[in-house]
């Protein structure tokens, strides 16, 4: 017998989210490109995507964020795909990573050719190195951020606590890491989740 | 196609996807590809474009570009940016894509929050090897001090301004006679 027509299931809820234009995506990351010295590259998106321009909540950031880390790759190229992807599909993949790479691209190459001047330079290297310890100021911003967000519970402390040890105090490498600690933090998550009719 | 780009490719794609987790991974199998088995470079010359792409913005990966560069000029340095940045995001853009799909479900919102102790566990574990490499001494702890506190107590600040300014301490510092490196 004919099934009469259903009607459509309800659409999700489209979430609020700015509509960036292509050109404007371009110009944040090439400006990012061009500023991130000495590691601060994922501090530097996280201000300018979510603190100045709202394109994205903390959390899509940040989970985005762990995701990258166990992706092959380069991780900061990776985050620019995965936020440029969010933001305007392919295109948005595409422009962002274009846009990250043009002014490091450019200022390598430039360095490369300027390399025996600027050694001599007095002051160069004390420069360059001071640039990088302020980018460690940056990246301690980050896990401020991060920090104060995570602790919601004593186990996902618990878990931050133990990532942290593992990677930076033990230097255990950080894949098998996060693949094991991930899923026990999302069990914890989920286990713990507010349930409606509880 | 010409047997440089070609090579350059060669060498560097397989590089780019068996590399997780950042630039650290790559840099002893670049070197013995380049320097032992293509003689590209010497070994002083990676020395000195490791160094170069570490002071440059950027990711420190960027160091592939300059191999390109020098061995095949302005193509080779498009051929292996491209050859290291291009086949892992292709991965990226489908986990991304898959991920952001899924948003709004109860279980995608359970994945964000366990996953938000492992990104706070991951920065916290990368400040700390950072200052493992950089060179620390007393001028470098307040200069790192100064610049986190004003990160976080007065975000906005314009980055930029603080990365300068860290920058000039340590000029200052150095012609004042302290040892900053």
């Amino acid at each position: 017998m004919a099934l009469p027509d259903e009607p459509p299931l309800d659409p999700p809820a489209p979430l609020a989210r700015p509509h960036v234009p292509l050109l404007q995506l371009y110009r944040m990351f090439f400006l990012v490109g061009v500023f991130s010295f000495g590691g601060g590259l994922s501090s530097w998106l996280h201000r300018e995507v979510v603190d100045v321009r709202g394109w994205l909540t903390d959390d899509e950031f940040f989970s985005g964020y762990s995701l990258t880390h166990v992706l092959p790759g380069v991780n900061s190229s990776n985050l620019t795909v995965y936020i440029g992807q969010h933001l305007r599909g392919t295109a948005g993949a595409a422009v962002a990573l274009t846009g990250l790479l043009t002014g490091p691209f450019i200022g390598v190459i430039a360095a490369a050719a300027a390399y025996e001047y600027l050694l001599q330079l007095p002051g160069f290297q004390a420069a360059m190195a001071g640039i990088a310890a302020a980018a460690i100021g940056m990246l301690i911003r980050l896990g401020y951020v991060a920090t104060r967000r995570a602790m919601t519970g004593v186990a996902h402390t618990l878990v931050m606590l133990a990532i942290f040890i593992a990677i930076g105090i033990l230097r255990w490498p950080l894949v098998p890491v996060v693949l094991v600690m991930a899923p026990v933090s999302v069990a914890i998550a989920w286990h713990g989740r507010a349930k409606p009719d509880a | 196609m010409r047997d440089d780009l070609l090579a350059l490719f060669i060498v560097v794609a397989p590089l780019s996807v068996a590399t997780v987790g950042g630039a650290s991974g790559i840099y002893a199998p670049l070197q013995h590809q380049t320097v032992d088995v293509y003689h590209w470079l010497t070994a002083r010359e990676f020395l000195e474009v490791f160094a170069i792409a570490r002071v440059t913005p950027g990711p420190g990966s960027m160091i592939t570009t300059l191999i390109g560069w020098k061995v095949a000029g302005l193509p080779g340095a498009l051929i292996a940016t491209l050859a290291l940045f291009v086949p892992p995001c292709i991965f990226g853009f489908f986990a991304a894509r898959v991920w952001n799909k899924y948003r709004g479900t109860e279980w995608h919102s359970a994945i964000e929050a366990g996953l938000r102790p492992v990104a706070a566990g991951i920065v916290a574990g990368a400040i700390v090897v950072l200052l493992r490499i950089a060179q620390t001494g007393p001028i470098s702890w307040i200069v790192i001090g100064v610049a986190s506190l004003v990160f976080v107590l007065i975000p906005k600040v314009h980055p930029a301004v603080i990365l300068v300014g860290g920058g000039a301490a340590y000029v200052a510092a150095h012609f004042a006679g302290f040892t900053t490196l």
